[in-house]
């Protein structure tokens, strides 16, 4: 645990981080900015496993796995999201939100 | 000295966070992102994870951000701003979140957490030994579905990004 700070702290600043993920998430109006704000949101819900697997349970490593899965599922996510995101590009020479309605078949 | 240190990084990155997610210019809002993500993995150092710091910067600052930059050179004009939301949906937006953040925020300051004092690091061996044990909390199972989960992952990214002309 960090020296004199609290886990309430910790909590607070992710908690931030994630509700500007939302926010981020909520008003973009293109693909790979929301993907951004995914990224954000993962990172900070990846910090709570760990913070809690640190203050609370020391002994095990559970948050500190599920940490690394969140890791590697976000980056498969991400790999694949691009990858659809420039198939897409080439379709519709777009990565607005508005005009993805091809995706629909 | 970690309040310090903590007290800055949760600084950078709320700040850059901010950023990240209302930069006009794509190509900024993803470097701010990069900030934001060196920020957690020195999080992940003060509390003494050191492992989980690297990979964490080997992943997401050097594989992540590296993947999603190439994508914006390719899809977008760098010197093209992005189209803003308009002043309803931003509120909104804002609105939800305050309202989301406060609810969370209320939720964890009445919430009474006892917290054990420790102050050892652990190895990355022992980390090693948890992902592939199959006894009691062990992680095999999830390892090798993530491990498939990799492989399907970059087969079908290379069968999408193919992908066809819409002429053809």
């Amino acid at each position: 645990m960090i020296q004199g700070i609290s886990i309430y702290e910790i909590l607070t600043l992710t908690s931030i981080i994630f509700f500007i993920g939302l926010y981020g998430f909520l008003t973009r109006k293109n693909l790979i900015t929301m993907l951004l704000s995914i990224e954000l949101i993962f990172n900070a819900s990846a910090i709570n496993f760990v913070v809690i697997n640190k203050y609370l349970f020391p002994e095990n490593l559970q948050g500190v796995f599920f940490a690394i899965f969140i890791i590697a599922v976000a980056a498969a996510e991400a790999a694949l999201a691009i990858a659809i995101i420039i198939n897409l590009y080439k379709l519709i020479t777009s990565v607005e939100v508005k005009d993805t309605e091809t995706m629909k078949y | 000295m970690e309040r310090i240190i903590f007290y800055i990084l949760a600084l950078i990155m709320i700040v850059f966070a901010i950023k990240a997610v209302s930069s006009r210019k794509m190509l900024r809002s993803v470097i701010y992102l990069l900030f934001v993500l060196m920020g957690i993995a020195g999080i992940y150092f003060l509390v003494d994870y050191t492992f989980l710091a690297a990979v964490q910067l080997a992943v997401y600052a050097g594989g992540v951000i590296v993947l999603i930059i190439f994508s914006v050179l390719l899809v977008h004009h760098i010197e093209l701003q992005l189209d803003e939301a308009t002043l309803k949906s931003r509120i909104s937006a804002i609105v939800l979140s305050l309202v989301g953040g406060g609810l969370t925020l209320f939720t964890i300051w009445t919430y009474q957490f006892s917290p054990v004092e420790n102050y050892k690091a652990i190895e990355v061996a022992d980390i090693g030994r948890g992902l592939l044990s199959y006894g009691d909390g062990g992680f095999i199972l999830p390892f090798e579905v993530i491990s498939v989960l990799l492989v399907a992952v970059m087969i079908g990214a290379i069968v999408i990004a193919k992908g066809k002309r819409l002429e053809q």
